[in-house]
């Protein structure tokens, strides 16, 4: 293949326009994952029609299908916020897991001393108090990155596997229901201040919530001066010093408002689903932001599309696990290629986007 | 207590004994992901070769009767993935991370997909060599009972910083990975120099694998792995790229990984869940003391680039 | 408000309605042939050796049966993901019985679920049904830890250090009620046996499990148990090491071929049985079903070769006693590790008794902490 030195178009210029390759690239690339992976299932003695038809009516085939979606889809928007706006300003910060457990558990806890009271401000609350913890662990990356030269990937890596080791200890321990037999958990939220689902979309109002998030994250990036600040700081902090930024402050703080996002996703975890915090708030969520916001290239908006994507995909493999009795890794394989395949398409696409505009 | 316990002495020898039996994946794989990232390219997807290795190597090992030719071809089932690595990041504009990171999600895949059948069988472990038969105490001897991995690790460590520093393919390596105009004007092929050094990466990973499927915890599962893929990295920048460290950073990380079972062994049974956690924390204090705020990458290669 | 559990007359009973008999794995006795189908959902890898093969083992095994169609999905997460693979089940799969296997499913997921589909029977292993929670839930579970007094009791013959190990996963009830029996069963043997046990922190992590029986090796076990998803690693290790080992959740006797004693295994067909039964019969399902060996819940794994013939008497009288109802596990006096006596003298507290839910201690002669 010639990709491997890049593509050098001809001395003619290309017939199709870079905007339309950018477009086409990135399908193409998920009909060439779709043809390995159907020659992977052929190969295992099933119809790769059969499991592509059913990947496309369990993701998106019926109101049902797409509620799965949507509901899989919500708490991967904000992890994905929470690396793609460090991204922004220059940092890989991977310990979303970390501050997305400790969120849900100050979400849990906060609301507990009181009672009876309206269900909004205490869903206020909560996401405040997920926000503050899930900002605070990743702020303690920042400042180490700013104050220690500590290496931000390797330190919110740390900290989350010491986030949840705290995790484990107080729900296990100091803040444990004492009724919560086999499953140790936090006291239960008053169910009244669970978040509802909302009537005709059938999926629980912290999508709306991270819907929202998204559309302000891209609204802040593109349109205002903060985004600009942080794209400069993560272009090049000298330049960004000899602009007058205060790039200590920029970096830490887009660390804590994108720890924020995932103690806000921790928090609607327990206000939506579980209504407490245990070990089910441990699921690897923090891991597929990652995933989620650089196949987005750190976008808000992709984020949304990719988190519907990802989203689709897991309820897909649920029905190709229950029609074929294909096991859950089949999905895994399948994700990997179509990641790998439009990861390199959109590589592509971006040179040739740079190429044409000599 | 009965003659065969030893105490308190039990702790000090657990932390002997996890620093040998625990680290040795962590060597294997750090190393390997030093080398890439000498060259310039950072491979996050170890996690999945981890875990193709230690499948195919569990595999081969049940199919052939011989552990060691398992050894061999999950380093060369690393060695593949690494390629696809390279040749994936070839291509220009490509974002290393975002590769690494489908790539765990494609290896791990295909490694339970294609690992389904050999969860019951069990595949002929790597020998030990017995290093304790000086003592009478089963207890050191135990601990002492080293696989042999464990001295390939050693001496590779030393062997890449050999390479490293007293070779020209070595030099090589360094330049394309610390100035690409400059390896380049020397006439390096930085393409295929970078494609080598992450096969070579993904070939030690692999064996880093097979070490975790045929010696400890010596089973093939699918929670086989808690992250060691991902760790390596992490400890790659806390030897700041000198393979020798990188063999400190793992004894290290691997012995404090012992504490917590150990702990309890001695009757300190509270707290687990943070003792359990020692070794990221003792990881973390060492980089928060040793590190300035003059240069957070001093000794990084210069081409790389973690995040863009 | 409690329930009266059931005892082992009800749950012949039961079986008998359902045109069955209680009866171990091969038995060829036939349910009523409409047609049903049942959804599993697995936490776990259904190939673990451990807890979910267990589940699919007996899934499989229902499979069999005529008229009944299998939908199974593993790996399911305990989030919002469980309700919707519940859902797809029902709705896409026309299930109308769903087996949820894991603890983790029941709050919140199944009692929404059941809420949601009241005309689909939801059971679920390790659940504890309260009055005011939706009727078509059924919550079982099995007295594993009968099966585990009588592997204690094995053990406590064959150990010559007088020390074992149990490698644990976190002190649960579930799990306290298993360590404490293993542990009576040895030290009814000989008293001054001790028990040492290590939580690992979590159900599945193979490198600690496998440091946490070096540990206990070291200290002088020469007998080691697990109490966690899989046992695999614990028992290889211990092989490694030289020691004897007792399994769970079924036998791990090819894993350690010298070494191994005996297990607890798991026997689900058989409340899988009961709640097929019942869907069929168009009735509530069992709200509250527990029973043991005497009823075929659980069971032992075959003695492996080093079990001395004293020990396998002693271990068979044991069983004998335990379905006469001459022998009970938990009885006064009995004093925990801490000195403090949980268990008065003349008092005692049968398997299906409710108190032994919520087990928080361990009991004298066992080293660890809750």
């Amino acid at each position: 293949m010639s990709s491997i030195s890049g593509i050098e178009p001809g001395p003619s210029s290309p017939p199709v326009t870079a905007a339309q390759l950018g477009l086409a690239l990135p399908v193409l690339a998920v009909l060439l994952a779709s043809a390995i992976f159907a020659a992977f299932v052929a190969l295992y003695g099933q119809n790769p029609v059969t499991v592509f038809g059913l990947i496309v009516q369990g993701g998106f085939g019926s109101s049902f299908a797409w509620q799965d979606t949507l509901s899989r889809a919500a708490p991967l928007v904000l992890v994905g916020l929470a690396v793609a706006i460090p991204a922004q300003a220059g940092l890989v910060i991977i310990g979303g897991e970390g501050a997305l457990v400790l969120g849900g558990l100050a979400g849990a806890v906060v609301t507990l001393p009181f009672a009876g009271a309206h269900a909004l401000p205490m869903q206020l609350l909560m996401s405040l108090a997920g926000a503050l913890i899930g900002g605070l662990w990743f702020g303690l990356a920042g400042v180490l990155r700013q104050y220690r030269g500590l290496n931000e990937t390797i330190s919110s890596l740390l900290l989350s596997y010491i986030g949840i080791a705290i995790f484990h200890h107080l729900t296990e321990g100091l803040l444990r229901d004492p009724a919560s037999l086999d499953k140790p958990s936090t006291h239960p939220i008053d169910p009244s201040y669970m978040l509802p689902v909302m009537p005709g979309v059938g999926v629980h109002a912290g999508l709306a919530a991270s819907l929202s998030l998204a559309v302000i994250a891209h609204v802040v990036l593109r349109y205002t001066r903060w985004g600009f600040a942080l794209r400069v700081v993560g272009g090049s902090a000298r330049v960004a010093k000899m602009m007058g930024l205060a790039v200590n402050r920029w970096i830490i703080g887009a660390s804590v408002v994108a720890g924020g996002m995932a103690g806000i996703a921790g928090a609607i975890e327990v206000a939506a689903v579980q209504g407490t915090a245990n070990s089910s708030l441990i699921v690897g969520y923090g891991y597929s932001g990652i995933l989620v916001a650089f196949l987005a290239r750190h976008q808000p908006l992709a984020i949304v599309a990719v988190a519907l994507l990802i989203g689709g995909m897991q309820a897909s493999a649920s029905l190709l696990q229950r029609r074929l009795g294909l096991p859950d890794a089949t999905m895994l394989v399948f994700q990997g290629l179509i990641f790998v395949c439009v990861l390199v398409a959109d590589a592509i696409a971006q040179q040739l986007r740079e190429t044409t505009r000599r | 207590m009965d003659s065969t316990s030893i105490g308190w002495f039990s702790l000090p020898l657990a932390i002997l004994g996890g620093a040998i039996r625990v680290s040795t994946p962590f060597i294997f794989v750090s190393i390997g992901e030093l080398i890439t990232e000498k060259s310039g390219r950072i491979n996050l997807g170890l996690e999945g070769t981890l875990m193709l290795g230690a499948m195919a190597g569990y595999a081969i090992s049940y199919l052939s009767g011989s552990p060691w030719l398992g050894v061999l071809s999950a380093g060369l089932a690393g060695m593949a993935f690494g390629l696809l690595h390279g040749l994936l990041c070839s291509v220009k504009r490509v974002n290393d991370t975002a590769i690494g990171i489908s790539l765990i999600v494609l290896g791990t895949g295909l490694a339970f997909f294609l690992g389904k059948p050999l969860i019951e069988p069990k595949a002929p472990p790597l020998p030990s060599i017995g290093l304790g038969f000086w003592s009478t105490v089963p207890q050191v001897r135990a601990a002492l009972d080293v696989n042999a991995l464990f001295f390939v690790g050693i001496a590779l460590a030393f062997a890449v910083y050999l390479f490293l520093n007293r070779t020209g393919w070595g030099l090589m390596l360094r330049t394309v990975g610390d100035s690409e105009d400059a390896a380049r004007a020397l006439g390096f092929p930085v393409l295929r120099v970078r494609i080598i050094a992450t096969m070579a990466g993904g070939f030690l990973a692999g064996i880093g694998g097979s070490f975790l499927s045929l010696s400890y915890p010596g089973s093939w599962s699918e929670g086989l792995s808690s992250g060691q893929g991902i760790m390596a990295v992490a400890l790659v920048i806390f030897a700041r790229w000198r393979s020798v460290n990188a063999l400190g950073a793992s004894l290290l990380f691997g012995g404090a990984g012992a504490l917590g079972p150990a702990l309890q062994g001695i009757g300190v049974t509270g707290y687990y869940y943070l003792f359990n956690a020692a070794p990221y924390i003792l990881t973390l204090a060492i980089m928060v003391a040793s590190t300035s705020r003059a240069a957070p990458f001093a000794d990084a290669p210069g081409e790389l680039k973690l995040h863009r | 408000m409690t329930l009266k559990p059931v005892d082992r007359r009800s749950v012949l009973q039961m079986l008998a309605a359902a045109g069955s008999a209680p009866f171990v794995l091969k038995s060829s006795v036939a349910l009523a042939e409409t047609p049903l189908t049942v959804g599993v959902l697995y936490s776990g890898s259904k190939q673990d050796y451990g807890f979910n093969q267990s589940h699919a083992q007996a899934a499989a095994a229902l499979k069999k049966q005529p008229g009944i169609k299998l939908v199974e999905e593993e790996r399911v997460p305990e989030t919002i993901a469980a309700q919707r693979s519940m859902e797809g089940m029902i709705r896409q799969d026309g299930a109308q019985l769903i087996l949820a296997t894991s603890f983790g499913y029941f709050k919140p997921h199944v009692l929404e679920m059941a809420a949601k589909y009241p005309d689909v029977t939801f059971a679920h292993t390790g659940g504890v049904w309260t009055a005011g929670m939706p009727e078509n839930i059924g919550t079982f579970y099995a007295y594993i830890f009968e099966a585990q007094y009588i592997s204690g009791i094995v053990a406590g013959h064959m150990t010559k250090s007088k020390k074992l190990g149990l490698v644990a996963a976190k002190p649960t009830p579930n799990l306290l009620r298993s360590i404490n029996a293993f542990a009576i069963g040895a030290r009814s043997v000989d008293p001054a046996i001790q028990v040492q046990v290590i939580f690992t922190g979590d159900w599945v992590l193979p490198v600690r499990e496998a440091e946490a029986t070096n540990t206990l090796v070291d200290q002088g076990a020469d007998v080691i148990a697990a109490q966690v998803d899989s046992p695999k690693v614990v028992i290889e290790t211990a092989e490694k090491r030289g020691v004897m080992s007792c399994g769970y959740h079924s036998s791990q006797a090819d894993v350690a071929p010298n070494g191994y004693l005996t297990g607890a295994e798991w026997n689900w067909i058989t409340p899988y049985l009961v709640y097929a039964g019942s869907v069929r019969a168009g009735k509530k399902p069992e709200h509250y079903l527990r029973a043991g060996l005497g009823d075929h819940f659980v069971k032992n794994s075959p003695f492996g070769k080093l079990v001395t013939p004293e020990a396998r008497a002693a271990a068979e009288t044991a069983r004998a006693d335990l379905i006469g109802g001459t022998r009970v596990i938990y009885s006064g006096p009995l004093k925990d590790n801490k000195g403090n006596v949980v268990i008065p003298a003349g008092t005692t507290q049968s398997s299906n008794d409710r108190v032994l839910d919520g087990i928080n201690y361990l009991v004298e002669g066992i080293i660890g902490q809750v």
